[in-house]
């Protein structure tokens, strides 16, 4: 088995199969119908993306392992995840500023895979940056709008830019196990990105009269497998039904 | 022996079951199809959107279809490059969403910006009074592949196929 392969797709699966799972518990909750619909449309894309990248990390593996086994039947500790992705959903605040955070990270993270050598990888990666890039534009319209809305909608946004912003430096750390990946043009540095990043993100921020708070300490580990307690409760309740009735069908 | 030929036409009978009005051949999904010596036949599927509810059942009414007209065996493979675009749809199946009701896509414009709020929209026609005085209500419709929109013309809601 090529184990850094393997591993670069668990941490590019597990994102968007926990932020998707995350999202997904808005359905029927939003504040709006549209954006129920919208939240439910980004979380199955975001699942859609983590079936081909966990199928592939399966057939990496080559243990007989399918995109199920590896979604339903790791526990935490296995998860590969950025802590940013498996904090609880909060208000809607928290779940656009999220989702506008990782987004921007997803749209250049595609966008650089999308060159990898890596055919299958190359190919999953431009199918996700045109889904990446209209998630950005919806929760980027909607950063400005809370932003620079009503004084409730602006604290509840600079609450959550506030809440969130320790755990987006977990996203720029590169995996010291992928070095050979992106020599070799398979995987992409993350550390690379983060210029840009700080680009789209600050520009969308000071347009929504929002401040990232500066000189924060970094908090890291859902790379290495040490989580937060939510992810725990998450996959509790995201895989009690496959594992109460293992291999069931309907 | 069945020809390459031959397995898209029967394949053009395999409706989309979201778009019932466009088959898997004029919706792009189907990228190709070879016919083994000893009549194998396999199809290459691409899917829509990742999370698209439909690819399954589409692979398995494509396989399905083959089969009932006489395949001996059919292997549906899913390839993701190049990735999946409105641009595939012919203009000939775009005038059939229309006659459905749902607003055909137009051309894909390139988009540098990561977030280009205010985003400039091409001119979407109302499917039912052909008013070009139309404006987006939500880019998330019932389905991945669509958006919500509403005439200012006829004050009618409408679907219109999202240009990706």
């Amino acid at each position: 088995m090529n184990t850094p392969l393997f591993e670069a797709l668990l941490r590019l699966g597990d994102d968007r199969l926990v932020l998707g799972h995350r999202t997904s518990e808005w359905c029927g909750h939003a504040p709006i119908l549209e954006e129920d619909i919208a939240l439910a449309n980004i979380a199955l894309d975001h699942i859609g993306q983590a079936n081909l990248l966990l199928g592939y990390a399966g057939t990496v593996e080559g243990a007989g392992r399918d995109q199920d086994a590896l979604a339903y039947f790791r526990d935490a500790v296995e998860y590969r995840n950025a802590l940013l992705c498996e904090l609880p959903k909060g208000d809607f605040g928290v779940t656009i500023v999220r989702h506008f955070l990782h987004g921007v990270f997803s749209v250049l993270q595609w966008e650089a895979l999308s060159q990898s050598t890596d055919p299958t990888i190359a190919g999953i990666a431009a199918k996700a940056l045109k889904e990446s890039k209209y998630h950005v534009r919806h929760c980027g319209e909607w950063v400005i709008r809370l932003g620079d809305g009503t004084d409730e909608s602006h604290a509840r946004a600079q609450a959550a830019v506030d809440q969130l912003w320790p755990y987006t430096g977990e996203l720029f750390m590169q995996p010291a196990d992928e070095a050979s990946l992106v020599s070799a043009g398979v995987s992409a540095d993350v550390s690379a990105l983060e210029g840009a990043w700080r680009a789209q993100v600050s520009d969308v921020l000071r347009r929504a009269t929002l401040t990232a708070p500066e000189g924060v300490w970094m908090q890291r580990g859902g790379r290495e497998g040490r989580h937060t307690e939510h992810l725990g409760h998450m996959l509790a309740e995201m895989q009690i039904v496959a594992r109460s009735h293992p291999g069931a069908q309907w | 022996m069945v020809t390459r030929e031959q397995v898209f036409a029967w394949l053009e009978e395999v409706k989309d079951p979201e778009v019932p009005v466009l088959s898997v051949v004029e919706l792009g999904v189907v990228r190709d199809a070879q016919v083994a010596p000893d009549g194998a036949v396999t199809v290459q599927v691409t899917p829509t959107y990742s999370g698209c509810p439909a690819m399954r059942v589409i692979e398995e009414s494509i396989a399905e279809a083959l089969r009932l007209r006489g395949a001996p065996r059919v292997t549906v493979q899913t390839v993701y490059s190049p990735a999946w675009t409105t641009d595939w749809i012919p203009e000939a199946a775009r005038a059939k969403l229309e006659a459905y009701g749902i607003a055909p896509p137009g051309a894909v414009v390139a988009d540098d910006s990561l977030v280009p709020l205010r985003r400039a929209h091409a001119a979407v026609r109302c499917p039912w009074c052909k008013s070009t005085r139309t404006s987006l209500q939500t880019e998330f419709g019932s389905t991945s592949c669509k958006a919500l929109w509403r005439c200012e013309e006829c004050r009618q809601p409408f679907e219109a196929f999202k240009a990706i």
